[in-house]
């Protein structure tokens, strides 16, 4: 449990990092940094958007699977790191 | 059996049904135990270190940064460059004269002045006195014909006020002449108090009246003059090292070089491959030779600064071309390679700092750019027969004219490549510069210091000399003793060569008694 909160501290005091959430595979978010209503947007929208990406790579080639995914938009880069049964989520805005 | 199909609008995660979303105690119970969960801890661990490597990467490196996204496509030149000759003008006159100096016109360059003189000693009998202004479109004939009292060695419009030119002569007059009014003289100065010898060069000076110009000559002499007033020089100047104003031991001028940014100075290149820098605003005629540069072995035949860094000047003498820093009194920044023909004129392009132009006695136009290479010309044309002897560019640097010994004046036109300035040019000719400056001045101090250490070595030993040899005498003394030595050995020799001579007689006299 420690190790885990030591991890996350050391995430979010990395430079650029403006939040971080981590979701089970159910969509609850467990832990978070945001507010609850931005929580609850990115866990819902960014689940989709995995289980949509994990469907792709294994489509395209059975032996593959999704191991990481980034989204990079103008303002900021939401990374996602999925997992059997949780995902974590990072956003950073790396020029900041 | 009823179905019931409706979407599902996923505002809240999927949270078992026992538990109310919206209670917040049961939610904050329900992610407590979902955090002791053990598989929860061991992959967030793993995900965690990715994810930190990531970050971390994103932090370094801007992955997604766009490159050159400011620059705009630049115009490649790759083409050579080259000079065309677009037009030559010819000396209309059967003996040809050379094309001792040419001018433009300051209102964009539309006429060429050119004067024409013959430099060979003593051939001016036959020639004709005419030097002319050519219109540059219209080669086959001058647009109008100057007429001097003797050959023009040298001519110059006057920047500020494009109708009048002045001129200096082959006997030493200089004339003045506004071509409003035709094609005479309007003045010029009387032979007494001008030079009397060629005058070989020939500069507008920048004032308010606009009339003022200053010549220089083999004689020794530089002479300002007003040109209202040619009956007489306004000011004098004798290039006399030793300051005593001699004329007997001055130096012969043979370039000038005036620029309207640094109106109290000028310098002046003489014969015997000196440049000597003057400050026209000194007190007294002993303060108006400031320094000399040890130019060349020859005579020094064009001296000009730099437009864009005028404290750098370019100077041309014997077989190279030199560049200057003012600092360096000892010797040349940069030089070029001895060619295999002497250089006779020289002048930097008005537009690119770095490029010159120089024309050789074999005919052959030279043009440099120091930033691309400084070893051998950029460009070399051979543009004529004969030997050329003047060139000139024109304000935008695109033309060039230059003068030849038999009497042509040839116009090229130089590629785009060696007349636009390029970026940065100015600040990389500039770096370029300063660097051979200090080059120069480290050399400089460290033969210095050997020939300290030398002076100071031998003046030891002499002094270990001198306390060796004390009662050291004068040379005077040392005469005198040499003197008394010399007669005391002849009265010694004498003495003996006589008591030989009794000690025959003697032996004689006794002999004879014997008998």
């Amino acid at each position: 449990f420690a190790d885990v909160e030591e991890t996350l501290k050391r995430i979010q005091s990395q430079k650029g990092v403006q939040g971080v959430i981590i979701v089970n595979s159910e969509g609850i978010p467990i832990k978070t940094t945001l507010d609850n209503t931005s929580t609850v947007q990115y866990a819902g929208l960014i689940q989709q958007l995995v289980l949509m990406a994990r469907s792709t790579v294994r489509e395209l080639d059975p032996q593959n699977d999704l191991t990481f995914l980034r989204v990079r938009s103008k303002k900021n880069e939401i990374m996602i790191a999925p997992d059997k049964d949780y995902f974590l989520i990072v956003i950073q805005n790396p020029s900041a | 059996m009823n179905f019931i199909s409706h979407g599902m609008n996923h505002v809240e995660g999927g949270w078992p049904k026992d538990i109310d979303h919206e209670n917040m105690e049961q939610t904050i119970r329900f992610r407590k135990k979902a955090g002791k969960n053990e598989a929860y801890i061991s992959s967030i661990l793993q995900l965690g270190s990715v994810m930190e490597l990531c970050i971390r990467q994103n932090n370094a490196i801007d992955k997604y940064e766009q490159y050159f996204e400011d620059e705009e496509e630049e115009e490649e030149n790759h083409n050579a460059p080259y000079a065309k000759t677009m037009n030559v003008l010819r000396d209309p006159h059967q003996v040809k004269r050379t094309v001792t100096s040419l001018s433009w016109s300051p209102d964009r360059g539309r006429k060429l002045a050119a004067a024409y003189s013959s430099v060979v000693f003593q051939q001016t009998s036959q020639l004709s006195t005419d030097s002319y202004i050519w219109d540059i479109e219209k080669p086959s004939i001058p647009e109008m014909v100057l007429k001097p009292p003797s050959p023009l060695v040298c001519l110059e419009y006057n920047p500020r006020v494009s109708y009048t030119l002045m001129g200096g002569c082959y006997n030493g007059q200089v004339a003045y002449w506004d071509t409003r009014r035709g094609c005479q003289t309007v003045a010029y100065s009387s032979v007494e108090h001008s030079h009397k010898d060629p005058v070989y060069k020939v500069i507008w000076l920048q004032s308010k009246t606009g009339t003022d110009a200053f010549s220089a000559s083999t004689d020794g002499q530089v002479l300002w003059w007003d040109v209202r007033k040619l009956s007489e020089p306004t000011e004098r100047l004798i290039l006399d090292l030793s300051k005593e104003g001699n004329l007997g031991g001055a130096l012969g001028g043979i370039s000038l070089e005036f620029e309207i940014t640094m109106p109290t100075k000028f310098m002046v290149g003489t014969e015997e491959g000196l440049i000597i820098s003057c400050n026209r605003k000194a007190k007294t005629p002993a303060e108006k030779i400031v320094c000399t540069y040890d130019g060349h072995r020859g005579s020094v035949y064009a001296v000009q600064r730099n437009p864009f860094l005028p404290k750098n000047f370019l100077t041309v003498g014997d077989w190279c071309a030199r560049i200057w820093s003012e600092d360096i009194k000892e010797s040349s920044i940069i030089n070029t390679k001895n060619g295999v023909s002497e250089l006779m004129d020289a002048c930097w392009s008005p537009v690119r700092p770095s490029v010159f132009f120089t024309v050789k006695m074999n005919g052959v136009l030279d043009i440099w750019d120091i930033l691309f290479n400084q070893s051998d010309p950029t460009l070399s044309v051979k543009v004529c027969d004969g030997g050329l002897y003047s060139i000139r560019v024109e304000e935008n640097g695109r033309l060039v004219a230059c003068g030849s010994e038999k009497g042509e004046a040839t116009l090229l036109e130089i590629s785009s490549g060696l007349s636009v300035p390029q970026k940065n040019e100015k600040s990389l000719v500039a770096a370029m510069f300063e660097r051979e400056t200090k080059r120069e001045k480290i050399l400089m101090g460290r033969q210095r210091e050997i020939r300290l250490k030398e002076r100071c070595r031998s003046e030891q030993s002499r002094e270990e000399e001198v306390v060796r040899e004390d009662g050291e005498e004068s040379p005077q003394e040392l005469l005198a003793r040499a003197e008394k030595d010399f007669y005391s050995m002849v009265e010694v020799e004498l003495k003996r060569r006589r008591k030989g001579k009794d000690l025959i007689e003697e032996q004689v006299v006794s002999e004879d008694k014997q008998t």
